[in-house]
């Protein structure tokens, strides 16, 4: 009998090693292939990295659904903003003449470009879903440059793996991994359904990531910074969401 | 009662360990998800049909509560506190927690014919009629057949096998498919479903169909005797034989 519970004391004890290594050689193979979030910590960690993990194997290069031009909302719904800063105001009423857009960090040719420049680069345009995580959605087509035409310009460095943007507005600021700052439809937006951006749908630039939340579409975008670590960025969790209590990826 | 007479020690539980413990893993997942769902609903407590839905198109039904966003009109002056954030971590932490669960069930229910001898109605039992006369049963009041002892019902199988079978896997799909970056790499999930706000809405009345489920569920187990149902739930071994002298 005590030789049962002995063989059974040691079968377990073997299979928890087993577990644990093989939960540290996960950890590892996750943090090389950059499977892990910037919000990993805490209690929420575990559900977390499963998801963006999840996420990241089965939809790296995915594309998010387009809609046929007939189901464009005829009313969407431009979400509230904290009241627009007094720089946004002058910039408006120059027309966004003086609107630049820096693109720092880890590229060889930092670069500050203004709406028409960026506008001369190659544009494409989507029609998408805006999803907010309340739980509404809108329709409309966007026209932007990629992303990646931004960052090509700025001869983003292969090392970076993160790509940090600003809002104009204070503590406004997001960041992307490569999977999304590269991806086809993620775009920097000066056009929606066929004219400008109007500025309560984010004009003069919006990011536009239509395979995550609507959160991570920032308005009124600055600055861009492309990083291989979060640590710096403000309290290091990966943007001002998690600090907000939300999660870092939104792509659910 | 001839099950008290046997010993103990070579009782067969009346609930598998696998069982017990997937039974309270659930528990904590399903209540997890059913308080953070309702918050996040709180957000936003309209609901559509078809791809799209905002508070400028024309909602299905609206739940007559206050939001916690003070964009959307409600009726009332007063906008509930913002509580998406841990409600929404939460929320998926928990979903992980349902899906291993179900997944280690399956396989071990599997494996154990769990299934085939505990839930499947037995041959006799597979008719409408069978229901019909265990439901008159409950309503008048009749005492269980001594098999329920040790065995579950035919309503009763049939139930847990709609809830496992049906409820959990449409919860999940319905819940996935308000995914942007799944519905990415499967589109076909939610297209088929009739457009995101539709899941959405059948992801609400799913999960009001498993309240419903727990409602009743505990009811009948406290009108049967709540400790005698809930002990072998918990040790394995029917309550009886521990109270027997």
């Amino acid at each position: 009998m005590s030789q049962i519970s002995r063989r059974k004391l040691i079968t377990t004890g073997l299979a928890a090693a087993a577990g644990v290594s093989g939960l540290v050689a996960a950890e590892r193979i996750a943090r090389r292939y950059g499977l892990i979030p910037p919000d990993s910590s805490g209690f929420y960690g575990p559900g977390e990295t499963l998801t963006y993990a999840a996420q990241r194997l089965i939809t790296t290069h995915s594309l998010a659904r387009e809609f046929p031009r007939s189901m464009i909302s005829k009313a969407p719904f431009a979400n509230e903003v904290d009241k627009v800063s007094d720089e946004f105001k002058r910039h408006q009423a120059a027309n966004f003449s003086d609107w630049r857009l820096a693109i720092d960090g880890m590229v060889a040719n930092p670069v500050s470009l203004s709406v028409s420049d960026i506008k001369s680069l190659p544009y494409r345009s989507q029609i998408t879903e805006v999803v907010c995580e309340e739980g509404w959605s809108y329709i409309a087509e966007w026209i932007g440059t990629p992303l990646h035409e931004v960052l090509h310009a700025a001869e983003i460095l292969p090392q970076a793996r993160y790509v940090v943007y600003y809002s104009i507005q204070s503590d406004w600021w997001e960041s992307i991994d490569m999977a999304d700052a590269l991806h086809p439809q993620t775009f920097i937006t000066w056009g929606m359904n066929d004219g400008d951006l109007p500025v309560s749908f984010g004009g003069p630039l919006r990011m536009r990531i239509p395979r995550q939340l609507g959160y991570k579409s920032v308005k009124y975008i600055v600055r861009l910074t492309a990083t291989d670590s979060l640590k710096r960025f403000g309290k290091g969790l990966g943007s001002a969401s998690p600090e907000g209590g939300y999660a870092w990826y939104a792509g659910i | 009662m001839p099950v008290v007479a046997s010993p103990a020690k070579t009782e067969t539980p009346r609930h598998a360990a696998f069982v017990r413990v997937t039974h309270w893993l659930t528990v904590v997942a399903f209540v997890a998800l059913l308080i953070t769902g309702g918050e996040i609903v709180i957000s936003h407590p309209r609901f559509y049909w078809g791809e799209i839905g905002n508070v400028n198109t024309r909602p299905l039904f609206i739940i007559p509560i206050p939001s916690s966003r003070d964009m959307v009109p409600t009726g009332y002056k007063y906008v509930m506190p913002d509580q998406n954030g841990w409600s929404r971590y939460l929320h998926f932490q928990a979903a992980w927690l349902l899906v291993f669960t179900g997944a280690v069930y399956l396989i071990a229910g599997l494996g154990t014919g769990h299934f085939r001898k505990n839930l499947i109605p037995v041959p006799g039992d597979r008719t409408p009629r069978a229901h019909w006369r265990r439901i008159a049963q409950y309503i008048r009041r009749v005492p269980p057949d001594a098999s329920e002892i040790r065995s579950y019902n035919v309503l009763q199988r049939t139930t847990y096998l709609t809830v496992i079978f049906i409820l959990f896997p449409l919860v999940i799909w319905t819940g996935l498919a308000l995914s942007p970056g799944f519905n990415s790499a499967f589109p076909f999930l939610v297209n088929v479903l009739g457009g995101r706000q539709s899941a959405r809405t059948l992801h609400f009345f799913v999960s009001g169909a498993l309240l419903l489920f727990l409602i009743v569920h505990i009811v009948m187990v406290a009108v049967s005797g709540f400790w005698t149902r809930t002990k072998p739930m918990i040790i394995g071994r029917p309550a009886s034989i521990e109270e027997e002298p």
